[in-house]
């Protein structure tokens, strides 16, 4: 290998190699980046609720047991598709009482099964996630996940 | 030990190895509330202890990151550290965050505070002080061995080192971005995560890994610095246009089905570079090196990142593989050996190798050392097959079949309980290492002199 490359030439094949990458990806960042701000998630519903929404969820580390579009923690189940198992992504109201009749469910306390926190939400912070997991569901996903079980 | 300022890397690594047992612990507690799952559920549930774990384990890393880049770059510089004060400092502010996490997570302190309260993105929950404090720290860091080596001799090494340690931090800014937009939030959430141990942390390997190789076989020099620019440069050809794999399923368009899998399948071979590398470096090499335990997690480290990182890597990688795995135990298979073999074992190659020249010594407790690492080796690679087998289980019949998850989850006990198992192997190996490399002993079993740093 002495003979056909020496260690200048990998330097710099490394770096100007490195430097056309870099660029290519922080362009398909930018198409990307407008790609998911205009066509594949709903940037006009995307309503002070669901920001407030979203705010819930990071603040409770819900992530750290569920996962949301596939990635998180995989000890709870998907909620990117959470509103359509439950057959309320069309309905706020819905959303909004079925989620809020789960909350307070939980900690189930069954022996042998997994539990999940209980957290003393009000109203309007039930409503605000359900809001934001109704926007997320309604994401774009490429047809992901493959079934209703998330 | 040749130069004096090396021994702020002593304080590093113990800080490190604290840490790492914190982390060990924490995930055998996460893997026993998988199998007892009422265990502590109103007092610690799982969500924080699986925070305590991966928290724990990105800081040791670091730390034994920045200690590694204290300890070697004198070496190569052939220069005292730029302010051996100013790494203290940083050190005292990076445990401060540290301490400040974990008080913060377990008693869920200033909930919901903008300042104060944790942020809860997944391995990015520090608060904003926490994560402005790990800015600073990380600023001084770079100032100070930045004008290290800029006033000393530059080689291959240090360049790739630092190269890597700047990205590092210039990525780790995107922490700070997070949009209301999901969609955004997770293509710049990946920009730490992914850029980080697909990329420039690849680069930090990969020239500890040479650090390592010149001093234990003594290969030229010239070789094995020609050889990190072409490992190197794989790994940013394809592991930057690999983050695609990353896109397929969370609003970004569909060409990173295609980029996303054609480039992340040739991230292995960066992995597969680094592990010829290192055996074919041995193979060459002159010298007989009497730290044999620091060569034997060096050629571990190489081949188990290889296993981890490149082989259950692709497993998952290819789109059409994806689409059923995503978000599965295969993930979490993955995440364990990969982490594990590329970054857990670099970093303990790097004490075995170190701490007898920082504490002026032989390398004694060889064989408990080599011991700890099949220990360990074996608990995380037993880890991984059960994982997969259950991640296998898994994805037939929740994404393959649609069966309700939690009906699917009660039938992987058996799963569960054997990473309980592998666990336990783990934190005994965990402790046996941080002993053997910290408790000091009288009698020399393997050899006598390697008390002089090689070259
Ligand atoms: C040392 C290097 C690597 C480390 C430390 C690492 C670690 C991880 C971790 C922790 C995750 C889970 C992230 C989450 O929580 O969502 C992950 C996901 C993933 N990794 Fe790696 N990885 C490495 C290299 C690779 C390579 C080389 C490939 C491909 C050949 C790869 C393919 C993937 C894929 C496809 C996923 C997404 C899995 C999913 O869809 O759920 N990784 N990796
Ligand atoms: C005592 C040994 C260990 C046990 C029992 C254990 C257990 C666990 C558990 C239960 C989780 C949560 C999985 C979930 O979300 O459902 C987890 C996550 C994780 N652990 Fe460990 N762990 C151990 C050691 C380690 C080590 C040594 C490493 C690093 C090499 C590590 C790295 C990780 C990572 C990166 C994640 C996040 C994975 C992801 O998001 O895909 N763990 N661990
Ligand atoms: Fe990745």
């Amino acid at each position: 290998m002495r003979e056909v490359m020496t260690k200048s030439m990998a330097r710099n094949i490394f770096y100007g190699g490195s430097l056309f990458f870099i660029v290519i990806f922080v362009g398909l960042t930018v198409h990307s980046h407008i790609y998911i701000v205009e066509t594949s998630t709903d940037t006009a519903g995307l309503t002070e609720s669901v920001a407030r929404g979203k705010r819930v969820w990071e603040h409770n580390a819900c992530v750290n047991c569920h996962s949301l579009h596939g990635e998180g923690a995989y000890f709870a189940p998907e909620v990117g598709n959470v509103m359509t198992r439950w057959g309320v992504i069309d309905d706020p109201e819905g959303a909004f009482e079925s989620l809020k009749g789960w909350i307070e469910a939980q900690p189930s306390g069954i022996e042998g099964r997994r539990q999940m926190p209980g957290y003393a939400f009000t109203d309007e912070q039930i409503r605000d996630l359900a809001e934001f997991l109704r926007w997320a569901d309604r994401m774009d996903t490429q047809d992901w996940p493959p079934n209703e079980a998330g | 030990m040749k130069y004096q300022s090396q021994s702020v890397a002593k304080a590093y690594f113990v800080a490190a190895m604290a840490l790492f047992a914190v982390q060990v612990l924490g995930g055998l507690l996460a893997g026993w509330i998988y199998v007892a799952p009422n265990t502590l559920s109103e007092i610690l549930p799982f969500n924080t202890v699986r925070m305590l774990h991966t928290n724990s384990l990105v800081v040791w890393l670091l730390l034994g990151f920045f200690g590694a880049a204290y300890f070697l770059i004198p070496e190569e510089s052939e220069r005292e550290i730029h302010s051996p004060m100013l790494a203290y400092v940083q050190l005292a502010i990076l445990l401060l965050g540290t301490a400040g996490v974990v008080v913060t997570y377990i008693f869920d302190l200033f909930h919901g505070h903008w300042l104060l309260g944790k942020e809860g993105r997944e391995f990015l929950e520090q608060p904003l002080w926490v994560k402005l404090g790990i800015a600073v720290a990380a600023v001084i860091f770079l100032y100070n061995v930045t004008m290290t080596v800029l006033a000393g001799k530059k080689t291959a090494i240090t360049n790739v080192l630092l190269l890597g340690l700047w990205g590092l931090v210039v990525l780790f800014l995107f922490a700070f971005y997070n949009p209301d937009n999901l969609g955004l939030d997770k293509q710049y959430w990946w920009y730490v995560i992914h850029l980080w141990v697909e990329g420039v942390w690849e680069l930090i390997m990969a020239s500890i890994l040479a650090f390592l190789m010149l001093k234990l076989t003594g290969v030229d020099r010239e070789i094995v610095e020609k050889w990190l620019y072409v490992i190197v440069g794989t790994a940013l050809f394809s592991g930057i246009l690999g983050t695609g794999h990353h896109y397929y399923w969370i609003g970004g368009p569909a060409y990173w089905q295609w980029i996303g899998s054609i480039f992340s399948s040739l991230e292995v071979i960066p992995f597969f570079a680094m592990m010829s590398f290192a055996f074919i470096m041995v193979w060459k090499g002159r010298r007989d090196h009497p730290n044999k335990a620091a060569l034997l997690w060096s050629l571990g480290c190489a081949t188990l990142a290889f296993f981890g990182a490149g082989v259950w890597g692709f497993l998952h990688t290819l789109h059409g593989v994806n689409y059923y795995t995503h978000g599965t135990q295969i993930t979490a298979a993955h995440g364990h050996l990969a982490f594990f073999g590329a970054y857990v074992s670099l970093n303990l190659a790097i004490f075995t190798y170190a701490f007898p020249i920082l504490k002026n010594r032989d390398p004694y407790n060889q064989v408990l050392n080599m011991g700890s690492f099949w220990l360990m080796a074996g608990g995380m690679c037993f880890m991984t097959f059960v994982l997969t087998f259950a991640g296998t289980v898994q994805t037939h019949m929740q994404r393959v079949l649609g069966e309700d998850y939690m009906s699917v989850q009660d039938g992987l006990a058996l799963f569960y309980w054997m990473r309980f198992g592998a666990g336990v192997a783990v934190v005994i190996g965990a402790f046996l290492f941080i002993y053997a490399i910290l408790v000091p002993k009288r009698q020399e079993i393997i050899s006598s002199d390697a008390t002089v740093a090689a070259e």
